[in-house]
């Protein structure tokens, strides 16, 4: 501790926390596209993360390929979004308060079908690029630097495909009102199973990225929907822009509590700070008042 | 009147089963009839007033606490801790509630998530005194209550299965006089549209900090009685696992119905209890029920017989 100057410390905290803040922004931003287009709050979508990661854990000590988990996994969740989506959701027909217990049910399910295949273990994948970054006060993984990379690329092209394509403005469409949309022919039914899968795909992506970093273990969920849920409450509901801010701000804080301060402290600190800005600003900082 | 009968019938129902379930099904019971008081408190909040918490945990477990504390370090009695663990929620729920009731729906749910999150840890950070994961043991510590003469020991079965039947009474009764006051119909009417109930002239704001105060005092009630029943208390009480239980219960027992709670934690109990002595894949079990019986009934069983059968079920 007092061989790093203060400034050392500091680059630390901010790398860490740019890493965190990626990974939550990829699983914050799918949450929020489902709950801006379909209304629901889908409790299981952290499992979605943990899929990613344990799956592709499975494809990577198989293959030996890290690509290829990071095609594979995303595409094995992308099918069981789509059969949630068919055989669950829509049945309940995306009921609010029905589609709450529906999800919980299905994390039940979730978490203990991998508590049962793969086992109650913290397993981590090699990184598939080693090299180090050096600054003056210590070297950096730059696998890390990496999934930094790679979530920009992922967060511009959700970006390109919400404001640029057609199921994109399908997508804002429903989002801004269902009925109407419907009455100009947008599928709605197929919008909802888009947008469900988009968002599976988003949270499987950073769960993938992140085995080689944190390890893959079937509760890895809990932790990335409590996140989520936060990005996506300060970001304000909906707004893409703000969940972005909202998830750099939240990991930034994390990363500098952690390099300083007892982690159950720090997430003290950071919970009450949440929860105080929501009291504050009901609809979120970046959001409009009122919810 | 109906409706009363219908709900004194099932209270006596229930004190008649401890003479007729087998000894090793008492704690099950007490368990089920502690939980579904909680979930009814629960059901306050989101029955009638329309407000979705995923943080009544916290709640709870004040009422666990403040009960398991006072006599673990002072030594106090059962029912004096009692009092003080259901004082306890209650003004912790009014603070919490001048707070967080500025925010409505998502936003609602995410700040009792948040507090509550605060809460696991503040128990786990003050880990030497609260024990934190490990929790304290209760157990020999709480001396037996003196009642008009009678000496009532709280390890007995029959004390046991009864005072969580009285909590279960009391959450029950509390709901079922909700329902018929006037305060009750304006918390109703919030949850249909809250714009007209303002225009009416109510303050929406004390109508709900009502229903959330009420709410957290009865899911405190049943922490307290849980700890003093089972002589326990444990950060595992305030974790997101027991903020669930209470909103499945609910929503699976019918929401908004005086008798959804005790159905859906009901369920809930035996469907663990029977899946988890089949197969250590109980969860499974349970979330296949889960989304199976929403999609049969998604306002939830007694929602479904209300609509399909017995219209005036409260």
């Amino acid at each position: 501790m007092n061989i790093m100057s203060l400034q050392g410390h500091l680059l630390l905290a901010v790398l860490e926390g740019l890493v965190s803040g990626c990974v939550l922004a990829l699983t914050a931003l799918g949450l929020s596209l489902v709950f801006g287009v379909m209304r629901v709050v889908n409790v299981a979508h952290g499992e979605f993360f943990m899929l990613g990661a344990v799956i592709g854990w499975y494809v990577a000590t198989a293959s030996g390929h890290f690509v290829l988990a990071l095609i594979l996994a995303p595409l094995a969740v992308v099918g069981a979004a789509l059969l949630i989506d068919r055989f669950v959701l829509r049945p309940i027909m995306y009921a609010p308060e029905a589609t709450i217990v529906s999800t919980i049910g299905l994390l039940y399910i979730i978490q203990q079908s991998v508590l049962t295949i793969y086992g109650p273990y913290a397993r981590p994948v090699e990184p598939p690029v080693y090299f180090r970054v050096d600054f003056p006060w210590f070297g950096y993984s730059g696998y890390k630097l990496i999934v930094v990379a790679a979530a920009v690329v992922l967060l511009v092209a959700t970006w390109a495909l919400v404001a640029k394509t057609r199921l994109g403005l399908y997508m804002r469409a429903t989002q801004q009102d269902r009925e109407i949309a419907q009455t100009f022919g947008v599928p709605v039914g197929r919008i909802y199973a888009a947008a469900f899968a988009l968002g599976a795909v988003l949270a499987a992506l950073a769960g993938v990225l992140v085995v080689p970093v944190r390890q893959a273990h079937y509760l890895m969920g809990a932790d990335a929907l409590l996140g989520s849920f936060m990005v996506v409450i300060i970001g304000g509901l909906g707004n893409l822009r703000g969940t972005l801010a909202a998830a750099f701000l939240i990991g930034l804080t994390d990363g500098i509590v952690s390099v300083f301060a007892s982690p159950t402290l720090g997430r003290i600190i950071a919970s009450s700070l949440v929860a105080f800005v929501l009291v504050i600003r009901p609809g979120g900082l970046f959001g409009e008042a009122g919810a | 009147m109906t409706v009363l009968l219908l709900h004194l019938a099932v209270l006596a129902l229930l004190a008649g089963l401890q003479f007729v379930v087998p000894p090793f099904q008492h704690s099950l019971l007490v368990r089920l009839m502690i939980l579904a008081a909680y979930a009814a408190g629960y059901n306050v909040l989101l029955g009638y007033a329309g407000l979705m918490s995923l943080g009544h945990a916290l709640f709870f477990a004040t009422g666990m606490y403040a009960t398991g504390l006072t006599i673990f370090y002072l030594h106090a009695g059962a029912p004096l801790a009692f009092v003080i663990g259901v004082a306890a929620s209650l003004s912790l729920t009014a603070v919490f509630g001048v707070l967080a009731l500025r925010a409505t729906g998502v936003a609602f749910l995410i700040v009792t998530m948040m507090f509550a999150q605060v809460g696991y840890l503040v128990a786990i950070y003050f880990n030497q005194i609260t024990g934190g994961d490990q929790g304290l043991v209760l157990a020999g510590r709480v001396p037996p209550i003196h009642l008009s003469g009678l000496l009532l020991p709280l390890d007995d079965p029959a004390v046991r299965y009864n005072a969580a039947l009285a909590v279960l009474a009391v959450a029950l009764l509390l709901n079922l006089w909700l329902t018929r006051t006037p305060a009750g119909r304006v918390l109703r009417a919030l949850r249909g549209d809250e714009e007209r109930v303002k225009l009416l002239g109510y303050n929406t704001f004390h109508y709900r900090l009502l229903a959330l105060v009420l709410s957290g005092g009865i899911s405190g009630m049943a922490g307290s009685a849980y700890a003093l029943l089972f002589s326990y208390v444990g950060a595992s009480f305030v974790s997101t696992l027991y903020s669930i239980y209470p909103l499945v219960s609910t929503l699976l027992g019918g929401v908004g119905t005086t008798l959804g709670p005790l159905v859906g934690a009901s369920f809930m109990t035996y469907v663990v209890d029977i899946a988890s002595s089949v197969t250590p894949g109980y969860l499974i079990v349970l979330g296949v029920t889960l989304v199976t019986v929403i999609r049969w009934a998604p306002d939830g069983i007694l929602g479904r017989v209300r609509a399909r059968w017995v219209r005036w079920l409260p």
